[in-house]
């Protein structure tokens, strides 16, 4: 479903150049649940926002459902089928929670098919009770209840591929047992459908198909978790 | 209001909200004349040199006054003057608002200048939409709101200037007592090469009075805006303004706000913020299937809601 060639990433003037992806390759087959792990900096949120559109790679290629695009915008890729829960997500003064889902879940086949139940569900899945749609997504949102309300703007747009950025940041570990669950009640939905999750939270990294942890901007190991999660243990202790 | 042709039935829908004579108190004035007048029970409208005296009785509940203005000739020049008396313990809404069409050479122009007087803890809510239209010469709104807030009184106002207006120059005051508040919302679009200035100056006189202003606004295309927004504290008082601004094409805003605190439990607060639409912001709205032009007309939108 998705193919990442050789891809690299730097910033800064040509004299102090630094590379925050180097050449990495990287194949994600549908249906598959894969975690993105490593340590802070290591480039999990450049690799998906290279994704998702929100930069663009200094070499290499993007391969989407066999198509190249390297070269897309946000909006294509978004309408070609991948969504994006940010890491921080950003405000908008004016807009409500409910604009917001409304957007998301508009222009494709979704799973909202009454709109006054289905967001007043969708806004419970994540965590949040039915007052929280007319709120403004704003500076006076806690940033937990951010990050669920942006989780639940990416499961509505119930996209072939879906990418969350650090879903676990600003919720407690009680609530995110649940959003576990909901992460993989979303896949089930559609068997078909890939699910990248960034994070750093082993409850999710058991979960998962396959882990691949970044190091430096380039892949540092993979596999499935059972033998993965040992090393990174070893590594970590 | 068969005296109405479409385009002045459509600027009255547009700045106040309505179609038809309204129930209670009202004032139509078109061109210059006043076309059609109610009073209530308790909302006197009576004319006055250049506008109207709207006395409100005390202990009115729940009651709306709607005063649309519009003009429809090139070249109208007018200066309206509004004394508004508000009793005690009432609690009213008025609707005022200015419709402008212009499709001939020469610049049309309104001047109002509305002047509250909201009596002891008494309620008034403000709404004024300005709206300009029409391929012809400029359209000029220059608004002077004076509120003049007793004792527990409370005034909420909301000044909306959304597209179409080629030149304006606002003054808001307020002068409050005890315990008194006022809310201002100030709103404003501009594009093309208009210009608009907008002065709200609160004095907090009473113990424990508040003030809370909030202006937002868009500056399109080359078109330029100018805020000055000044709090005075003179007793125990809490004001807030806040001045936010988004930035499109050569748009250009310069916002200067002042706080005079001239007692030691005066609590004044500004904040501002001018620029483009943040490219976050944007991302997240594309990465949702909006295309650019569709995300930032999104935000704008809700911005200016
Ligand atoms: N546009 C950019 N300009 C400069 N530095 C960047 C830019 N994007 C990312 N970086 C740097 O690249 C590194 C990797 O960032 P990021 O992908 O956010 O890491 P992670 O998500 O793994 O914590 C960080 O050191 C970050 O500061
Ligand atoms: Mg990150």
């Amino acid at each position: 479903m998705l193919q990442v060639k050789n891809l690299s990433f730097s910033v800064g003037p040509a004299r102090k150049r630094s590379t925050i992806l180097n050449n990495l390759n990287l194949n994600i087959k549908p249906g598959e649940f894969v975690v993105i792990t490593g340590p802070n900096g290591s480039g999990k949120s450049t690799l998906a926002k290279l994704t998702m559109g929100l930069e663009k790679a200094t070499s290499g290629q993007i391969i989407f459902n066999n198509q190249d695009i390297t070269d897309k915008n946000i909006t294509e890729r978004a309408k070609l089928g991948i969504a994006f829960a940010f890491q921080q997500p950003p405000h908008f003064k004016g807009v409500t929670v409910k604009d917001l889902l409304q957007i998301s879940a508009t222009g494709h086949e979704t799973f909202l098919e009454d709109s006054e139940t289905d967001y007043k569900k969708l806004i419970e899945t994540v965590g949040l009770d039915e007052s929280y749609l007319e709120r403004e997504v704003n500076n006076t949102l806690s940033g937990g209840e951010l990050k669920r309300i942006e989780i639940a703007s990416a499961i509505a747009r119930n996209a072939q591929l879906t990418i969350f950025d650090e879903p676990e940041a600003g919720i407690d570990i009680w609530s995110f047992e649940k959003l576990v669950q909901v992460f993989k009640k979303f896949r089930d939905k559609a068997p078909e459908r890939a699910l990248v999750i960034i994070s750093h939270q082993q409850r999710l990294i058991k979960q998962a198909d396959r882990i691949i942890v970044l190091e430096n901007g380039q892949i540092a190991s993979e596999g499935h978790p059972d033998d993965v999660l040992p090393q990174l243990q070893e590594a970590g202790s | 209001m068969k005296t109405l042709d479409q385009i002045e039935k459509e600027l009255m829908q547009t700045v106040a909200g309505i179609h038809e004579p309204p129930a209670g108190a009202y004032n139509f004035r078109v061109n210059g004349k006043s076309v059609d007048r109610q009073s209530s029970k308790n909302i006197n409208v009576e004319p006055q040199e250049n506008g109207l005296i709207i006395t409100v009785k005390a202990d009115t509940q729940d009651e709306v006054v709607h005063i649309p203005v519009i003009i429809s000739k090139t070249g109208h020049k007018e200066v309206v003057i509004n004394d508004f008396y508000i009793g005690d313990n009432a609690d009213v809404t008025i609707v005022a608002g200015c419709g402008i069409y212009n499709c001939g050479p020469e610049n049309s122009v309104h001047d109002g200048i509305h002047t509250f007087h909201v009596g002891k803890n008494a309620k008034v809510r403000y709404i004024e939409k300005h709206y300009g239209a029409g391929p012809g010469a400029g359209k000029t709104l220059n608004p002077v709101s004076k509120f003049y807030l007793e004792k527990g009184a409370y005034a909420e106002a909301e000044l909306e200037q959304i597209r179409g207006v080629d030149s304006t120059n606002r003054i808001t005051e307020a002068e409050l007592k005890d315990g008194a508040k006022i809310l201002i919302r100030e709103k404003m679009l501009t594009q093309g090469r208009q210009h608009a200035k907008s002065h709200i100056e609160t004095i907090l006189n009473g113990k424990n009075s508040v003030a809370d202003i909030v202006s937002r606004s868009v500056a399109t295309d080359e078109s330029r805006q100018e805020f000055t927004l000044h709090i005075e504290g003179n007793n125990l008082c809490r004001g807030h303004s806040e001045c936010d601004a988004i930035l499109q094409d050569n748009g250009a805003v310069l916002a200067t706000p002042s706080l005079d605190a001239k007692h030691v439990d005066a609590q004044l607060i500004h904040e501002a913020a001018i620029g483009k639409i943040a490219s976050e912001q944007l991302d997240k709205l594309m990465s949702l299937g909006l295309t650019q032009i569709q995300a930032e007309s999104q935000i704008i939108n809700g911005f200016l809601k």
